[in-house]
């Protein structure tokens, strides 16, 4: 079954551009929560949606009991979509916000960005290497979102982090072990990343194969379709994978299909 | 019934683990018994995606036959199952399956079932509807729906939409309507992996027609 792999449709639910805007600054935080997740899920591109946005992730008004930023969450997830680089050095202060979901959703952000000014910052965060990578006691994450870092570092090539990246290949989590990997595929294009990504398609773990089909799909690792293909997974995520594999060859030859476009085609047609 | 048959349907309904009910689907789909298709269409529900695959292999290959059952038995109420029941509907591609067809492209919420019917859309076995012009309004309306279809906000759905159109461009009356239309997506898909697959219905490189 493809539950799971499917966002059922959601309409607009009655909220006008003007009014999303407005409601970031209602005193009712739940209406200003809505709105920033509304106004990305909506990529709602004005600049007077991006400055209320931004204005956003310094909120001060909206916590949670363990003093996390549910507003600040919401506004630096949304500011990814918008494409408005004028959010990056709010992004980048977000990096050192005390709730670990800030800074998570703040280097996902940064890497859609793409603007290279946040690598430094993002390296910050690896400060302490694998050693300081470790669980957070009681909470349901490590001490950063080093998943999260390792890959906008990989999308905003960042080479000259390669050597704090490589070691965590070698994590004992494998997500963060996947996410270090397409990273250095990424910065280094050598074949033996790709190949362990492309092993992790035999996890256990359903989750953990998604997660794969994901960074395969976003490295345009063409080796991979035929396993892509055939993974125990929901033909939805493998779908998404296989067209990441179709516009990295596309990007290569813009105008001509290439027999592996092709080949990648007669392969995604067979999973509708 | 045959007895064997019996059995087989039997150990279907048994099965007490995965694995178990995957031997027996497969046991049961070899067996190509019309007796054995109400069980294996009960399997598509099961939340057993290698046992689902085995189910739609076996009706598939019973053909018309299951097609009425499986348009009978389509489980509003579980998107998985449904997109399993409609895989198997496009596969034995009997008109008959139009109407179902073009309303799970058009009108289904979930993704995988639009993808699923879009492609099957393109695919039916149009020789056998007796007259011209019955034969002639099922390829229009599946036409018409496709159109509509490929202008979806999910790549997924558009892309299905571009295969589904590319079968029907095997039909030389509807060629001159959907060629521009496969034009229009080279011309201004949001997305290169649906430009690149009406390309390929074309059959035609892109630079023929200007940006891309």
């Amino acid at each position: 079954m493809e539950s799971s792999a499917e966002e059922l449709e959601v309409g607009a639910t009655g909220l006008t551009v003007e009014q999303a805007i407005a409601n970031l600054r209602s005193p009712d935080l739940s209406l200003r929560y809505y709105a920033a997740w509304w106004l990305g899920k909506f990529r709602v591109r004005e600049p007077a949606a991006v400055d209320a946005l931004i204005a956003a992730l310094e909120d001060e008004a909206d916590r949670t009991e363990l003093g996390g930023y549910p507003l600040r969450r919401n506004a630096a997830r949304a500011l990814g979509k918008l494409s408005d680089r004028r959010a990056v050095p709010g992004l980048i202060c977000c990096l050192d916000c005390d709730d670990f979901y800030v800074r998570e959703a703040a280097a996902q952000s940064l890497a859609m960005l793409g603007d290279s000014s946040a690598i430094s910052a993002l390296v910050k965060l690896l400060d302490g290497g694998v050693d300081a990578a470790v669980d957070v006691p009681g909470r349901p994450h490590l001490t950063q979102p080093y998943d999260s870092v390792l890959e906008a570092l990989g999308a905003l090539q960042a080479k000259s982090a390669i050597p704090l990246i490589q070691p965590f290949t070698e994590h004992p989590s494998p997500k963060i072990q996947y996410a270090a990997l397409r990273a250095m595929y990424q910065l280094t294009q050598e074949d033996s990343y790709g190949q362990r990504l492309l092993a992790g398609l035999n996890s256990d773990d359903l989750k953990l194969r998604r997660v794969v089909l994901s960074d395969l799909g976003a490295i345009g690792y063409v080796g991979a379709a035929a396993a892509i293909a055939s993974c125990r997974a929901e033909n939805s995520f493998k779908l998404l994978s296989l067209k990441g594999l179709l516009e990295s060859q596309l990007q290569t030859q813009p105008t001509q299909l290439s027999d592996s476009a092709i080949h990648l085609m007669s392969l995604m047609d067979s999973l509708l | 019934m045959t007895t064997s048959t019996q059995n087989l349907i039997q150990a279907v309904d048994r099965a007490d683990s995965p694995e178990s009910l995957v031997a027996a689907v497969r046991s049961l789909a070899a067996a190509k018994d019309e007796a054995g298709i109400a069980t294996l269409i009960a399997v598509l529900g099961y939340n057993n995606p290698v046992a689902a695959v085995a189910a739609v292999e076996g009706l598939t290959q019973l053909g018309a036959k299951a097609v009425q059952p499986l348009i009978d038995k389509l489980d509003g109420y579980n998107y998985g199952a449904r997109a399993y029941s409609i895989r198997a509907i496009a596969a034995i591609a009997d008109p008959l399956a139009l109407e179902v067809l073009a309303t799970a492209a058009a009108t289904d919420f979930a993704p995988s079932v639009r993808r699923a019917a879009a492609k099957g859309l393109g695919n039916l076995h149009w020789q056998n509807i007796a007259t011209p012009a019955d034969r002639a309004a099922a390829q229009h309306q599946a036409l018409e729906t496709l159109l509509s279809v490929s202008q979806d906000s999910d790549w997924s759905i558009r892309y299905a939409a571009v295969v589904g159109l590319h079968g029907l461009l095997q039909l030389s009356d509807l060629q001159a309507k959907i060629q521009p239309h496969l034009i229009q997506i080279i011309e201004s898909d949001p997305d290169s992996a649906v430009r690149a697959r009406a390309q390929l219905a074309l059959g035609v490189s892109a630079d023929r027609y200007g940006r891309v």
